[in-house]
């Protein structure tokens, strides 16, 4: 090897000189194409880190076309914590030319590519990597045999990076006998012939241990690790939804196809509907018969359910809605990550709608956002909108296994006849529907109404009741309000510039306070976007400048959706905005840049 | 514990908001109907849900009192699906007009009908927007001076009998408000059948429509010609009665010149309807698991992401 050996992620390399060699952590780009399935080697590494108290976030990217096109998938392994993708690659693994030339700038200095040298080319005259070329695809169907052809790549190179990294092959080799074992035996055995061949092929050098990487330290709770979609099925399921209904789009429905198979088994139930409007429908139909349902989708589909979401508020239905934000408007990026969706989720009905809005922060808080969502819309008879992302949604991460005596709750379907004095919309005091199938001691059933309404859901124009009715809805905001926590601030609790995120820029930029060194930079996190959480002037009053963070654009009026609102809540000028829709994650050079655009460093 | 006798449902009892139709609306007709069937059919009185979206013909629940709901306009259906699906121990009925049916809402009727959802739909077509005041429906006539068509409309009307048939409605009646005595005996077989039953009902706007289905009530110079079923009982005149389970026959009767006939078009009684779809499914995947609880279940999929 004739440059010197890479430096381990140059910001987290701490030199230890009883661990010679080992990383800290490492970030790795694999790019190829869709059907080569790296998607799985992101899969199997994160599970392994989970396994090993190490920590891990992938970051994917997938062409909305279904098969061929190009694919990345990046892995962030490390024994702290991690909390972004990483802004730039410590090794490349190509798949083709164009997976070289497309991502070799991803590649930082000194850094490494391995190569399938079967399909790629490198030019070997660029000393600012090291390249280290194998033949994946020959050695692939070498080792399993004609008829498989070159499936299996993934796994060749998942044996390679097993040795590279010194990871714990006995661990993964389990994982994956437990995941191809469910399928069949022939599947198994393929995927271990290709994986032990990558193990076993001589790479010299960069196996020879420098990149081993160090395990975590292990706090004897169980991990998990999965992706965003799939924790907040979790979450709705610990939380005692049963039903709902949606329409496929992405990258909403991985959500809707694994309630579709799990509801089942809970004794509830999944529709296919025939479009937003419909699946929307059915939920508060759901929802009326007294179940907690869910519905979801993406921005156009969102947009389609506003006016049955306008009625969930009129008519105080319980309601979960999912929106998994893409690049807009209109069908705009499929498969790219924004946060364009904020304003539509708070403001997107006709008329006045208060609901909730919440936002997970990562792939773990999309378990605890959908629990905190279910008690939301019982308590408070409302739709809540919960607003995760394509990055969230697709991105796998280890974290510690919720603790399901503390969150599980079985429904329950009150159907307890409700006495003479029972109204579904008290003057005083929250709805608690009587859903059909009670009986009422009264005689005098109840109907739910789109129409304003008196206490009894009758149609009623007359304008003090609309006002009252009015204030009725909007002050189950007021009161939830009330009860959010004021959120903590990371960093430093006062100085210079306070960032402000929500959704999935939680990592990027809790990573840049941790970076920013002496200098007086503070995050604070919303996940209750709408209402706001109380106490936050007080903490804006800590700090010279704040820049609010976020993927959407920078507007008319030169603020991005939450800075927007922000402003008008508070009125406080110091709130500035960094916006953008490269439909990528923040990397953390591109938030350090825009603080030092609005404070520069002395 | 003492059990009580259930109490008897009566047209009083059912009885909620005088309606807000204008005097003489055919709609009238329509809810004394259903207020007689419910009578006749002792359902369990908290098991009624009421539902319907918007138009005059959809301000039903008001006047039933029965569990219910308003809902949006053309979305009743899917709304109703997800009440149907979700609690079958309920009897489901949708009510709604012509507008409301088979225009905003014309996909979603074709969907509960392939699904074959178990309830009972019922569209009161007057042939024009009454709540929004005379403008052309998906019914009217070509040539039917509307405030959207003032020199006459000019679009191919849906055929009811002919969408229904096809779209895969497991039941499928038609009526005329003028003929309570017809109307009861389409809702009590649309009632009794296990699936998505629709019974179409020819009522009259008086005030933007007036006149509209004289040619269907004898008492206006018009007729009223009942389709004659089949009694299978080997008579030649049995022959050229009407099969209700013959897809190709209910497409021919739907093709008849106005007035056309009333009565049972097509009824399919074999095609499972989507609640025992599901629930079978339901049951199968329980049995699998042996119908373990909420946590065994999750801590079972987390398992799986270790
Ligand atoms: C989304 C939406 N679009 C339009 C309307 C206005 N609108 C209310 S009822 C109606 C038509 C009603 O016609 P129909 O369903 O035939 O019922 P009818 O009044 O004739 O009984 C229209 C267009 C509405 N309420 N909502
Ligand atoms: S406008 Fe027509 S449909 Fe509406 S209530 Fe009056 S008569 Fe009936
Ligand atoms: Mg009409």
């Amino acid at each position: 090897m004739s440059s010197p050996p890479p430096a381990a992620h140059p910001d987290a390399l701490t030199p230890d000189p009883a661990a010679q060699g080992s990383l800290q952590d490492v970030v790795i780009r694999l790019a190829g194409n869709s059907q080569d399935g790296i998607q799985s080697i992101g899969g199997f590494l994160a599970r392994l880190a989970g396994r090993s108290a190490q920590d891990v976030m992938t970051y994917m990217t997938i062409p909305s076309t279904i098969s061929g096109g190009a694919s990345i998938f990046q892995v962030h392994l490390g024994s702290g914590e991690v909390l972004s993708p990483g802004d730039e690659a410590d090794f490349l693994i190509a798949f083709y030319q164009h997976s070289l030339d497309n991502h070799i700038a991803s590649l930082r200095d000194g850094g490494v590519c391995i190569y399938d040298s079967d399909h790629c080319e490198p030019d070997t005259s660029d000393k600012r990597v090291t390249y280290v070329g194998v033949p994946f695809t020959s050695a692939t169907v070498e080792a399993i045999g004609g008829s498989a052809r070159d499936k299996g790549k993934n796994m060749f190179v998942l044996g390679q990076l097993v040795r590279v990294f010194h990871l714990d092959k006995q661990k993964l080799v389990e994982i994956i006998e437990r995941t191809f074992g469910r399928k069949s035996e022939d599947i198994l055995r393929n995927a271990m012939l290709a994986f032990d061949a990558g193990y076993a092929y001589e790479i010299g050098d960069v196996a020879s241990g420098q990149f081993s990487i160090q395990s975590g330290d292990d706090d004897g709770h169980d991990r998990i690790a999965t992706d965003g979609n799939q924790m907040m099925v979790s979450g709705l399921l610990a939380a005692g939804v049963r039903y709902g209904s949606g329409y496929p789009i992405t990258p909403w429905s991985t959500i809707m196809e694994t309630l579709r198979v799990e509801l089942p088994k809970y004794g509830g139930l999944f529709v296919q509907a025939e479009d937003e409007l419909a699946a929307v429908s059915m939920a508060i139909g759901m929802g009326y018969s007294g179940h907690l349902a869910v519905t979801g989708s993406s921005g156009p589909g969102l947009s389609l359910k506003m006016e049955a979401l306008g009625y969930a508020t009129m008519a105080e239905i319980p309601l979960i809605v999912i929106n998994v934000q893409r690049g807009g408007p209109s069908t705009g990026l499929p498969t790219s990550v924004e946060q364009s969706d904020l304003m539509q989720a708070i403001y997107g009905s006709h008329g006045d709608t208060p609901r909730a809005v919440l936002a997970p922060q990562d792939v773990e808080d999309c378990f605890y956002i959908a629990v905190e969502a279910c008690r939301i819309a019982k308590t408070y008879s409302m739709p809540v909108i919960i607003l995760s992302d394509q990055a969230l949604a697709t991105r796998i991460e280890a974290f510690r296994e919720p603790d399901l005596d503390e969150w599980v709750e079985e429904p329950d379907l009150d159907l307890s006849e409700r006495p003479d004095d029972y109204v579904p919309y008290p003057a005083n005091g929250l709805t608690q529907h009587a859903p059909p199938g009670t009986k009422m001691a009264g005689g005098k059933y109840p109907v739910m109404s789109g129409l304003e309404h008196d206490e009894w859901g009758h149609p009623s124009s007359n304008p003090e009741q609309h006002a009252m009715m009015n204030a009725r809805r909007r002050d189950k905001l007021v009161i939830l309000a009330d009860e959010l926590a004021t959120p903590e601030v990371h960093g430093a609790q006062e100085g210079e510039v306070l960032l402000i995120g929500w959704g999935s820029t939680y990592g990027p930029l809790r990573e840049t306070v941790n970076r920013a060194g002496d200098r007086a930079i503070g995050h604070l996190h919303l996940r209750h976007i709408h209402p706001l959480p109380p106490g936050m002037e007080d903490i804006f009053a800590k700090y010279k400048k704040i820049l609010v963070v976020e993927m959407n654009d920078r507007g008319v009026y030169g603020h991005g959706q939450l800075a927007t609102l922000l402003r008008s809540r508070y009125c406080d000028p110091k709130i500035t905005s960094l916006a953008k829709t490269d439909g990528l994650t923040f990397k953390i050079r591109e938030v350090l840049a825009g603080i030092e655009s609005i404070s520069p460093s002395a | 514990m003492a059990t009580e006798a259930p109490e008897k449902l009566t047209k009083k009892a059912i009885t909620a908001d005088h309606p807000t139709w204008c005097p003489a609306c055919g709609d009238f007709a329509v809810l004394a109907a259903f207020y007689k069937t419910l009578e006749k059919l002792q359902l369990p009185h908290e098991k009624i849900v009421t539902i319907a979206g918007i138009g005059c013909s959809s301000r039903f629940p008001y006047f039933v009192n029965s569990h219910g709901m308003h809902f949006i306009h053309g979305r009743a259906l899917p709304l109703a699906t997800g009440i149907a699906l979700s609690r079958p121990d309920l009897h489901v009925f949708v009510f709604g007009g012509d507008g409301d049916g088979f225009s905003i809402g014309g996909n979603h009727l074709d969907h509960a009908a392939r699904k074959n959802v178990n309830l009972t739909y019922v569209i009161m077509d007057n042939s024009v927007y009454g709540l929004t005041k005379k403008q052309t429906s998906p019914t009217s006539p070509i040539g039917y001076k509307s405030k959207t068509d003032p020199t006459g409309a000019i679009d191919q009307p849906v055929n009811p009998m002919r969408k229904l048939v096809a779209n895969g409605s497991t039941f499928v009646a038609r009526s005329h408000a003028a003929q309570v005595k017809h109307m009861r005996e389409m809702y009590e077989r649309a009632i009794r059948h296990n699936g998505f039953s629709v019974v179409e009902i020819l009522s009259e706007c008086v005030v933007f429509y007036p006149g509209a289905f004289d040619a269907g009530n004898p008492r206006k110079g018009g007729e009223f010609p009942i389709i004659e079923e089949k009694l299978w009982d080997g008579t030649p005149e049995d022959e050229s009665r009407h099969d209700v389970t013959d897809f190709h026959a209910a497409m021919r009767l739907a093709e008849e010149p106005s007035p056309g006939k009333f009565g049972v078009f097509f009824e399919n009684d074999e095609r499972p309807t989507k609640n025992a779809l599901e629930q079978r499914w339901i049951d199968s995947s329980r049995e699998k698991t042996g119908g373990a609880g909420a946590k065994k279940l999750l801590s079972g999929r987390f398992a799986a992401m270790k």
